[in-house]
Order: C-alpha cells, then sequence, then structure tokens
C-alpha cells in the first residue's frame, strides 16, 4: 500500500513534439523532454540527481540521459523493462526513491521513435521464442491482435457494442481537437469511426492508437520544495501497481488469465482509492490509458465508476465528454494526441490540476485520476492540486 | 522457398509439446504431485510449485472461448495471401487455454463456445501446428 499521501509531487512536465517522423535520435527527444520538465519546475540540470523510465521496445538508458544534459552525479538510475503499465508506476517509483533517500529530484521520462523506428504494431521477429512460440506461429503477433481478443470476451459476457467503443474514439479526438499538442485534430464522426477499416475484427482503425515519435518527462519532487518551485505543485494523493493471478510471461501473454473482460484495475482499485482517500466519484477529470477504445471500458468497471459489464453504457450519452459528468482524455489520448506510451496522460492531468489547459481546461479541477496499462498489470495515481 | 512465417523456437521445456505435435499428438502437462493441468509449458507447477510433471494426451477437444479475425496483414508480406484469419482462444477439455487457428470455415462460422477438435498441420519438416476445426459440419 502506497503511505505517501500527498508527501511528493510534480513540479514539472517536458514534452517533445509528437510526430510520424522526429528525425532525431530517442536520446535527444529524452533529453530534450527532461531539460524542459526541469526548466519548467525552475530547477537546473544540477539539482538532478535521480532519473526513472521504461523502454519496452525503444528506448534509451537513464545513464544516456543524464550524460548528455550534464547531470553532475546520478545517485538512481532505472529502466524498467516495462511497457505502458508502468507508466505511473516509474512516478509512484520515483516518490519512493526520494522518500528512500537514494536521490532527491528525480525524472521520469519515456521517450521513443514511436513510428519512424521500433513500431509497437509492425510484428515480431520471426524466431519465435519463450511464450511467443505459443502465440507468433498462428499470425497472433501484434497488440491490436492481443487485444482484440479481450475485447471479443466483453462483446460476448455483456453484448458491448461498436457504437460505445465508438464514442470513445469520438469523444477522444474532439479534444484532441482543441489541444496543439495532438497528432490528429481532424473531425471524427461516428459515422467516420464505424466507416474505418476493419483491421483486426472487432476492432477497427479508429479503436487503436497512434504509433508517435515523441518523448514526456515528469520531474518530482518533495512536496514542500515543490511549493517553493516556479508552478503550482500537483500532489501524488495515490497510486497502486500490480494485477491479478497469472500476469502472463510477458506483456503480450495472457493465455492463463483467468477472465478477458477485466483487466489490471480491478486488482489494483482497493489499493489506489485507499491509498488516496478517495473514491471514483471525487475525481474531477480522469486520463484513462486508452491504447485501444476497449481498454478504457475495463479500466471503468475495474476502478469501480460503473459495474462489471456496464462500461460499454456508461461511455455513452457525453458523460465522459469535456462538458460530462467524468470529462476524460481532455488532450485526446493515446487515440488521438500521440502515443507517448501513456506518461503524456500525466502531463495533461498536471495541466488540467494547475489550469494551464486552455481551451480544453475542466473548470474547478482539484483531482484527477490517471491510469497506465491494459491487460494483465498496471498502474494508476491519484493527482491533486 | 523456406517458410516465411514464424516458428517456434524448441526450449527443453517446450520440446515435448513440439515433438508430439509432430507425430499427431497434442500434449499437456499435469502435475505429478498436486494434479494440476497446465498450459504453456514450465518447469515449475504454478500452484504447488512441483518440479515433477507427467506429459498427458489431450484428447484435443475444446470450445472457442474467444476469436478475432485477422483482416490487415502484419507483416503485410507475409500474411497478405492469408487474410482474413481467425486466431482463437481454444479452452481445451483438460481445463487450459491455447492460442492455434479456427480452419475448415469461414469467419462467419465462428461463434462463442463452438465446439472444436484438433487438426495436425506440418509446415516443414521439423514443426508440426496443431489447429483446430469445427467438431461439427459448418
Amino acid at each position: 500500500m502506497y503511505s505517501l499521501r500527498d508527501k511528493y509531487a510534480i513540479s514539472g512536465v517536458g514534452w517533445t513534439d509528437y510526430s510520424k517522423d522526429s528525425g532525431r535520435t530517442v536520446r535527444s527527444l529524452a533529453s530534450e523532454a527532461c531539460l524542459k520538465a526541469i526548466g519548467d519546475a525552475g530547477l537546473s540540470v544540477k539539482d538532478i540527481d535521480g532519473f526513472v523510465s521504461f523502454n519496452f521496445n525503444d528506448s534509451v538508458p537513464a545513464i544516456s540521459v543524464a550524460t548528455e544534459i550534464g547531470v553532475p552525479a546520478a545517485r538512481y538510475a532505472n529502466d524498467f523493462l516495462s511497457g505502458g503499465n508502468a507508466a505511473n508506476m516509474i512516478v509512484l517509483t520515483a516518490a519512493a526513491v526520494i522518500e528512500a533517500g537514494l536521490a532527491e529530484n528525480v525524472v521520469c521520462y519515456r521517450a521513443m521513435n514511436g513510428r519512424s523506428g521500433f513500431r509497437l504494431g509492425g510484428g515480431r521477429d520471426l524466431s519465435a521464442y519463450g511464450i511467443t512460440q505459443f502465440t507468433a506461429p498462428f499470425g497472433w503477433i501484434t497488440y491490436p491482435q492481443a487485444m482484440a481478443m479481450w475485447c471479443r470476451r466483453h462483446m460476448i459476457e455483456y453484448g458491448t457494442n461498436a457504437e460505445q467503443l465508438g464514442e470513445i474514439a469520438v469523444t477522444f479526438r474532439k479534444n484532441a481537437m482543441l489541444n496543439e499538442r495532438a497528432m490528429q485534430r481532424e473531425p471524427m464522426s461516428m459515422d467516420d469511426y464505424m466507416n474505418s477499416r476493419m483491421i483486426v475484427d472487432p476492432f477497427r482503425m479508429y479503436d487503436i492508437c497512434l504509433e508517435t515519435d515523441g518523448a514526456c518527462a515528469v520531474l518530482v519532487t518533495r512536496a514542500e520544495r515543490a511549493r517553493d518551485l516556479a508552478q503550482k505543485p500537483v500532489y501524488i494523493s495515490g497510486g497502486a501497481y500490480g494485477g491479478g493471478p497469472d500476469q502472463g510471461e510477458d506483456l503480450f501473454d495472457a493465455i492463463r488469465w483467468p477472465d478477458h473482460s477485466h483487466n489490471y484495475a480491478k486488482y489494483i482499485a482497493d489499493d489506489l482509492w485507499k491509498s488516496a482517500g478517495m473514491g471514483p466519484s471525487d475525481i474531477d477529470v480522469a486520463e484513462i490509458y486508452d491504447c485501444f477504445t476497449y481498454s478504457v471500458i475495463m479500466q471503468l468497471e475495474g476502478l469501480g465508476f460503473c459495474k462489471e459489464g456496464e462500461g460499454g453504457e456508461f461511455v455513452r450519452g457525453g458523460r465522459i465528454a469535456r462538458d460530462g459528468a467524468l470529462p476524460m482524455n481532455t488532450a485526446g489520448g493515446l487515440l488521438s494526441e500521440g502515443y507517448i506510451h501513456g506518461l503524456n496522460h500525466v502531463i495533461e492531468a498536471v495541466h488540467q490540476l494547475r489550469g494551464q489547459a486552455g481551451a480544453r481546461q475542466v473548470a474547478g479541477a482539484e483531482t484527477c485520476l490517471t491510469t497506465a496499462g491494459a491487460m494483465t498489470c498496471g498502474s494508476a495515481m491519484v493527482l491533486r492540486n | 522457398m523456406s517458410y516465411p512465417k514464424p516458428l517456434p523456437v524448441l526450449d527443453p521445456e517446450t520440446r515435448p509439446f513440439w515433438e508430439a505435435c509432430r507425430q499427431g499428438r497434442l500434449l499437456l502437462q499435469c502435475c505429478a504431485e498436486c494434479g494440476h493441468p497446465r498450459f504453456p509449458p514450465t518447469r515449475f507447477c504454478s500452484r504447488c510449485n512441483s518440479a515433477k510433471c507427467e506429459w498427458i494426451e489431450s484428447k484435443g477437444e475444446g470450445t472457442v472461448f474467444s476469436w478475432i479475425v485477422v483482416r490487415h496483414p502484419v507483416p503485410r508480406d507475409v500474411y497478405a495471401q492469408d487474410v482474413p484469419y481467425v486466431v482463437a482462444l481454444v479452452e481445451l477439455a483438460e481445463g487450459v487455454r491455447i492460442p492455434s487457428n479456427i480452419v475448415e470455415c469461414t469467419p462467419e462460422d465462428i461463434s462463442a463456445g463452438m465446439p472444436v477438435k484438433v487438426v495436425f498441420r506440418p509446415v516443414t519438416a521439423d514443426i508440426t501446428l496443431p489447429l483446430f476445426e469445427p467438431t461439427k459440419a459448418i
């Protein structure tokens, strides 16, 4: 159980352009985002002594960023072998690292040439080692193919349908249209969604997130330090990481997972809400990991915003729109803003809680839920201003 | 021409499974201590942690737990001729799930819980894949 309620804060955020072809090294993207996060807080590189990142596919080691930007002495540098499941866990880890006395001001980043370099959606080595020998030889290779298998289960059990998935995609696109960072800002109607190409039934093209070149960084400090820095502190009220039994042998594998209608969220909900001293009804804005439309439904159910099986209906009727009861993915999410493996959700949460979200600002936002992960393991945080 | 699709790379735990497939048999592990059946193969039983295991022959009968229809080929050059194809999680009667393809029917024929049975398809001299087809004539 996370026991550091409001003791640590996000003091700075930084990001690069999100593009399809950065024309740059991943290291330089990471360094740019980290420098911007440090500068955003009003700190200097000399103040930074810790780095945390994750590197499931394309990335660069934390020490290479520390080297490029000239950190005097990194006392902590950790690269988790993880995917989007870690995008909130690295922020929680930064707080734990400071609490333990291993570092004082810690930058968390994710950097990738996710479109021009290593494409996560592009398939794998054709030699199927390890657990992959039981999936890839059957042409079950990409993450959209993995998650579509989960989505079918929800459709079988609860009758979840394309219109419900489509409302998620259309809603997030509307938000992206107000976000200067977003890669996809063209209008999308429900007809556009329904007519988008079927990639892997039941997923259409617009059920699947973008592939992005870019980087995001988040600076974590002690809360009392944050109050003396340049920006309004965003406090980490609570958080959790985990999943259930049989999380699988890698991030694709869920052969033994008990129930593909429900993901990691139901297993971390108690820890998350107890750590924050809040519940779903206390959340003003939600930034939900949307590598696919369907992953949103499982997380809403798992975290208790609605009952199991009711996630599809929950998202209908404007409830998750910017002016709805639960404004969600206000920057456009991974589906329309960009895919920096979930860390871009944390940046948007910080902007909402600082009142810096411009045309997409949710009035009076005081609390924000961020989540990271779609399948058997993941992480989430409750942030507040 | 060499086989263009992903091929399993056998390891000490999985070799008995793939060698049995070549002989037209579908093998699963069963814990010799607690009787827990398991797939995919591992050295230790996840229920009791015993390393003692027996290989049991599956009847090769199961039902469709979930399925997808791949319509966009990835990698394109490898699967362009195959789409649309069906990948399913098949729940075997022995109580474990196995990923495979459903063949000998169209994607529209597939439904949840549909009974299927294993068929073996050699793809190289060394590798035979266990696929599944509908138990009842479509």
